[in-house]
């Protein structure tokens, strides 16, 4: 099989899921077979994928329909790309394990997994695009998926937080629309790489200045960066549990992706005058996050705000812009939608077997199924920079470049908030875990049964990858230097699309 | 033509923005419409305007004229448009269902999920 094949079969395979998924309603059996062999076959061309970008050409493109870039759309997967494809198709896989519980309770109905499907084609059309335009319209597909996978159950609350998160995010979209309008009509073209050609001239770069705060705003509004933030932490509480672990997971990255692209890519030129507002942003965002997971008491609400301060240091690795911020940046991006989508899961198995996620009311977990103290204790302290856990490794090269870079106040800013991190994860294992359980709690446990395992499994899977990061992530921080060094010579990613001699033209 | 339109663009984009920092629900729809117009008003001009010049191709010629009107904008904006028009009409159902639920037009009166 040829690599571009390879490509388009990647986006194939989700949107021939949800289609399948579709057809088969009527049958919940066949259609849960059909959305969990769908997302493995995901799994497994990812996996490939990743491994003929990286072992072999280190950037794989196909142009859509045969046009040539920069006419027609190019699919490009550099490392980049792939690995974030690769690790949102392990994510859609688990997720996808652990809803097979939900749609026997009959919590997910049949048009989860169709929905499901179309957001996972979303999250992954958009790290592949190589097309301005086409991200735009990836990132519309991802969050008509969202909308309505959010609102599934029609509670109250669940269409109070979807309210807020359609407004913002729709306002979102509006922007993004105006900023690559805008670098249409200067500069004639929507191809990645032809953007990055044409700006190079400096004086076709001032165009930036209204093009890049435009699309900063976008993509900032939909990572979830301070100020932007506001729909994230109340929304993200309200749904079915699977779904607001895979929104934990994908959704906010596929906006950093955004960020990481454009800025590496094209806006490189003119970085210099952004980079102090994005590092007040980074710094903005880190705080925010964390004092608001301080704040709160409910433990979905609490992973919620730290997502947001977990972006703040992603985005603060984008602001330094050197290679070892990169690279931790990109370390960081892998090992927090593993630790998060988990963290999120384990959240669910506690409200499903105590019926409720209020730090008040749980307690006494640690002593009543250890196991399940084991499966948070590791994403909780990865997530807090506990060493030698994954999040240490991700925590420790960002601190490195801030303090390479003599970024002083922001390196400082970036361990105040590790340690509030810790403070608030602390909270949550005081409190359901270690704590006795108060007497007017529910302690009597739904049974442990058997059919336990769809929501155990992805737990012990993301535990392991985590432990795996943690004690030999070598191999990760290799590919994610490789990556980064991919990212910050933009020249390798114009050849390949558009073909060798056009840099600097 | 483009100053005009320039102005038109400003004026939307103003009154979309106003609706949305009103407080009643039914405002804050028209805000989203209005600020999705505005947006594919200005992906359209900023495109560039032609007049009369249709993005056509001449009987035995194998490009159009030059000065013929750029068809991608058109195609952004028609794209655009479809989107954004799936997107009103889930945001419509949404607000509606939400209305029911609470019986309440106020945004004040949505403060639930943000409650410490």
């Amino acid at each position: 099989m040829s690599d571009s094949t390879l490509l388009f079969l990647q986006l194939i395979v989700p949107v021939t899921t949800a289609l399948a998924c579709l057809a088969f309603r009527s049958s919940p059996r066949f259609q849960q077979v059909l959305g969990v062999t769908g997302s493995a076959l995901g799994l497994v061309v990812a996996a490939w994928l990743l491994m003929r970008v990286d072992t072999g050409v280190g950037i794989v493109v196909a142009q859509a329909g045969g046009w040539e870039a920069p006419f027609g759309i190019s699919i490009v997967a550099d490392r980049l790309a792939a690995g974030m494809v690769a690790v949102s198709a392990l994510i859609g896989f688990v997720v996808v394990i652990y809803s097979l519980r939900g749609l026997r309770d009959g919590e997910l109905g049949a048009e989860y997994l169709p929905l499901y499907s179309l957001l996972i084609l979303g999250v992954q059309g958009a790290f592949l695009t190589g097309d301005l335009f086409n991200l735009y319209v990836w990132f519309e597909v991802m969050l008509v998926a969202s909308f309505v996978l959010l609102t599934i159950g029609n509670k109250a609350v669940q269409l109070e937080g979807a309210l807020k998160y359609v407004m913002l995010n729709i306002i979102g979209s509006a922007l993004f629309l105006v900023g690559a309008g805008l670098v249409y009509g200067k500069i004639g073209t929507l191809n990645l790489a032809d953007i990055a050609v044409r700006l190079a001239d400096p004086e076709q770069a001032e165009v930036l200045h209204t093009s890049g705060i435009l699309l900063l705003v976008a993509f900032g509004l939909k990572a979830g960066l301070f100020p932007f933030f506001f729909w994230l932490p109340s929304s993200y509480h309200t749904p079915r549990v699977a779904v607001s672990a895979v929104f934990a997971g994908l959704l906010t990255k596929v906006g950093v992706y955004a960020l990481i692209r454009t800025y590496t890519l094209f806006f490189a030129g003119k970085f210099a005058d952004l980079q102090g507002l994005m590092m007040w942003l980074a710094a903005g965002t880190m705080i925010a996050g964390v004092l608001g997971a301080a704040a709160h008491f409910e433990f979905r609400k609490i992973l919620s705000f730290h997502i947001i301060s977990q972006i703040g240091y992603m985005v603060m690795g984008l602001a330094l812009m050197t290679p070892l911020a990169l690279t931790a940046s990109l370390f960081y991006l892998g090992h927090h939608i593993v630790v998060k989508t988990n963290l999120f899961l384990v959240g669910g198995i506690v409200q499903h077997l105590r019926g409720t996620g209020d730090l008040a009311r749980l307690g006494g977990l640690a002593r009543g199924m250890p196991w399940l103290a084991v499966l948070f204790f590791v994403p909780a302290f990865s997530l807090a920079g506990i060493p030698p856990l994954s999040g240490f490794w991700a925590k420790l090269g960002i601190v490195k470049a801030g303090l390479e870079y003599e970024a002083w106040a922001l390196t400082i800013t970036a361990l105040a908030v590790g340690s509030l991190t810790l403070f608030s994860m602390t909270k949550i294992w005081m409190e359901v875990f270690w704590k006795d359980a108060p007497e007017d709690a529910n302690t009597n446990n739904k049974p442990v049964d058997g059919r336990l395992w769809p929501l155990v499994l992805p737990c012990v899977v993301l535990g392991s990858i985590t432990l795996w990061i943690g004690f030999a992530g070598g191999d990760m921080l290799m590919f994610a230097t490789r990556a980064a060094e991919q990212l910050l010579n933009p020249e390798i990613y114009i050849e390949a699309v558009l073909g060798p001699g056009r840099v600097g033209s | 033509m483009n100053m005009i339109l320039s102005l038109v663009i400003g004026i939307v984009f103003a009154t979309g923005v106003y609706c949305l920092l009103r407080r009643s629900l039914m405002r804050l729809i028209v805000g989203i419409i209005l600020l999705g117009q505005a947006a594919n008003l200005a992906v359209f001009t900023a495109g560039g305007l032609t007049v009369g010049a249709p993005a056509l191709v001449g009987e035995g010629a194998q490009v159009p004229a030059v000065g013929a009107a750029d068809p991608l904008p058109q195609a952004l904006v028609l794209t655009a448009i479809v989107i954004g028009f799936g997107l009103t009409v889930f945001a419509v159902t949404l607000i509606h269902r939400a209305r029911e639920t609470t019986g309440n037009d106020d945004v004040d009166a949505f403060n639930r999920t943000d409650a410490v």
